[in-house]
């Protein structure tokens, strides 16, 4: 068998992943050989923890030693490895190194969330995954049936208060193990260009309907420009535009997992999202390509359906218009009502294959909890933390947007409204047929609603594929 | 004694020889492709939920994988279209190559050593790299050939269509893989005595007759070589399609065969349909090859 030498798609789109963007299909680039490799590095780093701690005490004493295990700290010095994409996330690592040299944590830097699932799968079947791990809140059930996460509930359970409940429920998939510890929240937002809205004479929409209809102006009075794509790359945007219609693509009961990709809920949003991509409003074009990018910034595109975490790639996006882009909450399906979806948010997870589950625990805690990481994690990370305090802690607003004191306050009002989502054990496969089922029917201008059922049945026969009990739904 | 040792060492020597050898082939080779075929055959099975400890396990799976690779019908379309895909390249290519070769080797060619390198140069940019370059290139917003072509009156063609696309893939691959089969092609020409040109020219032949009659017949090897090479190549096509898959609607995950098994094993999590799948790829393409093989064989280098 020839080995397949990967591509790397992610370097298509605007140079490097600034933010901890959500899950995107494509960004899952690295190759096979990539992940081998990563595999032997790792093997070669991680876990090499042992005893470097003073050699001449030891066997003097050790004989009459009476407390074999009992302190993790003092004696032994650990180093943990650390999977994480978020941007110079080293710089936080440092802070808990200089303050604990006997556990010391060793960042290996990954291109994006795709990408290191793909890794973190490999590695874990290969036995050599890192201690820790940067895992997006969708995929963890997938991680977690694989039987590679420890269950950290025993370290990390009296975090419990510290987190959004929507939060928590993600870390723990309802049950009364935990998982991870979260990181960041992920409301979904709607920016726009207020300078060129104003010039198009548009109203700020609160509506769907409202949003149509400005859809609808912008295209009669400027055709090519869109008030934004639907982007067949963007399976995690749909996901949680359908959050915030209602549905709930998995849930479980007793044993056995419903599947309702396909409700009404999502129909509704297909068909919606349909009806402006055929009436011209709104583009067809992937996000995150160069043309996309382009158009972010020379005004082609003059409002965005994203998330809390845009800051973070607007720079790179959108260079051109600092202080033009302006978050406001995202349109309402019913008039006056307060709903959001997600899109992506993550949380730290231990390996279950961590000869340090309880080092690891501790640092998954302290990073996503203690005052002093939190806000370098929002400073250098841009990362908008779960934490409820780290939240509040919020004043300035991201440089992007210091045109917007009152980002911050949004964002937690917006964090506060996001739908409760449970995630199945196989989202990929879900991403995966949507971005190939949807690709096909923009190209083919056919009917949205079909690629929708399309997703359902992939994700449905898949389960039952791999044995799990699905229910009629 | 003597001749004892001097019996047992000959003997043992060969396979101390060869056994650096055979082990790294073992392990390099032999081991993956067995454990690849022992994943064709298993699957993961849940219990339950499949969230506790120890809900997923390996069984045995028989024939299934292959049984559901080979009935899926994604993966018969996209075998349907890296065939279409090889048809279309390789000719253009091996084509175009075999052109530069003659013309290069033909006498009275100005910048020789230039052009041979500029041919050859695409070959050494990386896959990838070509990939994201082309890639920039079709799309209209960041190309520069809307503006070019507007100048002339005409307007750029949409290259990401469900037809189109597998030219714009395609179009990748020639010029990548042009300079590579050149060298190739201008190397066996160089090898081909210089006596039957001259002779050649005696007869009153001209340039093309010398090239159609005694170049092209001499070189017959290396064409069927480098074919066969191009086709085995092209049936793998991974790296173009993949990188431009981000930028279109058009091409899904699962758009080529090998795409298809990346899909599988790193999107869907299914590593074992992924090691079906890649068995029957090997295998096709291990009879594929041999085919073609003795087909050339029989035609080429008969009587040599």
């Amino acid at each position: 068998m020839k080995l397949i030498l990967g591509g790397h798609p992610a370097a298509m789109r605007s140079p490097g992943p600034r933010s901890p963007r959500p899950g995107r299909r494509r960004g899952r680039t690295a190759a096979i050989a990539g992940a081998a490799i990563a595999a032997l590095a790792v093997a070669g780093c991680s876990s090499s923890g042992g005893s470097t701690s003073a050699p001449a005490a030891t066997s003097a004493s050790a004989a009459s030693s009476a407390s074999p295990a009992s302190s993790a700290g003092s004696a032994q010095k650990v180093t943990l490895s650390f999977w994480s994409w978020a941007p110079d996330i080293d710089k936080v690592v440092a802070i808990w190194n200089a303050s604990h040299p006997d556990i010391q944590v060793q960042v290996q830097v990954q291109a994006g969330g795709d990408a290191e699932l793909t890794k973190l799968l490999t590695a874990a079947k290969a036995g050599n995954p890192p201690d820790l791990a940067q895992v997006e809140y969708q995929v963890l059930p997938t991680l977690v049936s694989n039987n590679y996460l420890a269950n950290i509930a025993q370290y990390d359970s009296s975090l419990k208060s510290d987190f959004p409940a929507g939060n928590w429920n993600q870390v723990t998939l309802g049950t009364s193990a935990l998982y991870g510890v979260p990181q960041d929240a992920a409301p979904m937002a709607l920016f726009y260009r207020a300078d060129l809205f104003k010039k198009y004479h548009l109203t700020v929409p609160t509506t769907w309907a409202q949003f149509a209809a400005d859809a609808a102006k912008l295209h009669a009075e400027a055709p090519g420009v869109y008030l934004g794509t639907f982007s067949s790359q963007d399976p995690g945007e749909f996901a949680g535009l359908t959050q915030q219609a209602g549905a709930q693509w998995w849930s479980t009961s007793g044993s056995s997992w419903k599947v309702s990709i396909d409700s009404a809920a999502s129909q509704k949003v297909a068909s919606y999202w349909q009806s402006l991509v055929t009436a011209g409003g709104i583009n067809n074009q992937p996000q995150w390509t160069a043309a996309w990018n382009k158009g972010m910034n020379n005004g082609q595109y003059i409002a965005w359906v994203s998330d809390v975490w845009a800051p973070g790639d607007m720079p790179t996006e959108s260079p051109a218009n600092v202080g033009k882009w302006v978050m406001t909450a995202l349109p309402q399906w019913t008039a006056g009502a307060s709903v959001d979806g997600n899109w992506g948010g993550s949380s730290t997870a231990v390996l279950a294959a961590s000869k340090h589950q309880q080092a690891a625990a501790e640092f998954a805690a302290w990073l996503n909890t203690n005052p002093t990481a939190t806000a370098a994690l929002v400073s250098d990370s841009g990362i908008y933390p779960a934490d409820i305090a780290a939240e509040g802690a919020l004043t300035t607003a991201p440089s992007y947007f210091s045109n917007q004191p009152a980002f911050w306050s949004l964002a937690k009002q917006y964090a506060a409204e996001a739908s409760p989502v449970t995630w199945g054990p196989d989202v990929d496969v879900a991403y995966s047929e949507f971005t190939s089922a949807f690709g096909g029917a923009i190209t083919s201008k056919a009917s949205f609603l079909s690629p929708l059922a399309q997703v359902q049945s992939a994700v449905v026969s898949d389960m039952k594929k791999s044995g799990f009990t699905v229910a009629a739904g | 004694m003597k001749q004892a040792r001097g019996r047992t060492a000959p003997r043992l020597a060969p396979y101390a020889f060869v056994a650096p050898a055979v082990a790294l082939f073992a392990l390099l080779m032999l081991i993956p492709i067995g454990y690849t075929v022992f994943l064709s055959f298993e699957k993961s099975q849940v219990s339950g939920l499949g969230l506790g400890t120890g809900a997923r396990r390996q069984v045995f799976a028989g024939w299934s994988n292959y049984a559901s690779g080979l009935t899926d019908p994604t993966f018969l379309s996209s075998l349907l279209r890296v065939l279409v895909y090889s048809l279309i390249l390789v000719p253009v290519m091996l084509g175009l190559a075999l052109l530069f070769a003659l013309l290069l080797d033909a006498q009275r060619v100005k910048f020789q050593r230039f052009a041979r390198l500029a041919i050859f140069l695409p070959y050494a940019v990386p896959t990838v790299i070509a990939s994201l370059l082309w890639g920039f290139l079709y799309l209209p917003t960041v190309s520069p050939f809307p503006a070019i072509l507007a100048r002339l009156g005409l307007s750029m063609p949409n290259l990401f269509t469900t037809n189109t696309a597998l030219f714009s893939v395609a179009n990748i691959g020639v010029w990548g893989g042009t300079g590579f089969n050149m060298i190739v092609i201008y190397t066996a020409l160089r090898s081909v005595p210089s006596e039957l040109y001259e002779a050649a020219r005696i007869d009153g032949a001209s340039q093309l007759q010398v090239a159609l009659r005694i170049k092209i017949p001499m070189i017959g090897p290396a064409l069927v070589l480098t074919g066969v090479f191009s086709v085995i190549a092209t049936l793998q096509v991974f790296n173009e399609p993949h990188t431009l898959a981000p930028l279109t609607n058009t091409i899904s995950p699962d758009w080529m065969p090998l795409m298809k098994i990346y899909d599988l094993a790193f999107n869907d999590q299914d590593s074992y349909e992924a090691a079906a799948l890649s068995v029957v790829i090997a295998a096709g393409m291990f009879v594929l090859s041999y085919g073609l093989l003795r087909l050339s064989n029989k035609h080429v280098f008969q009587g040599r």
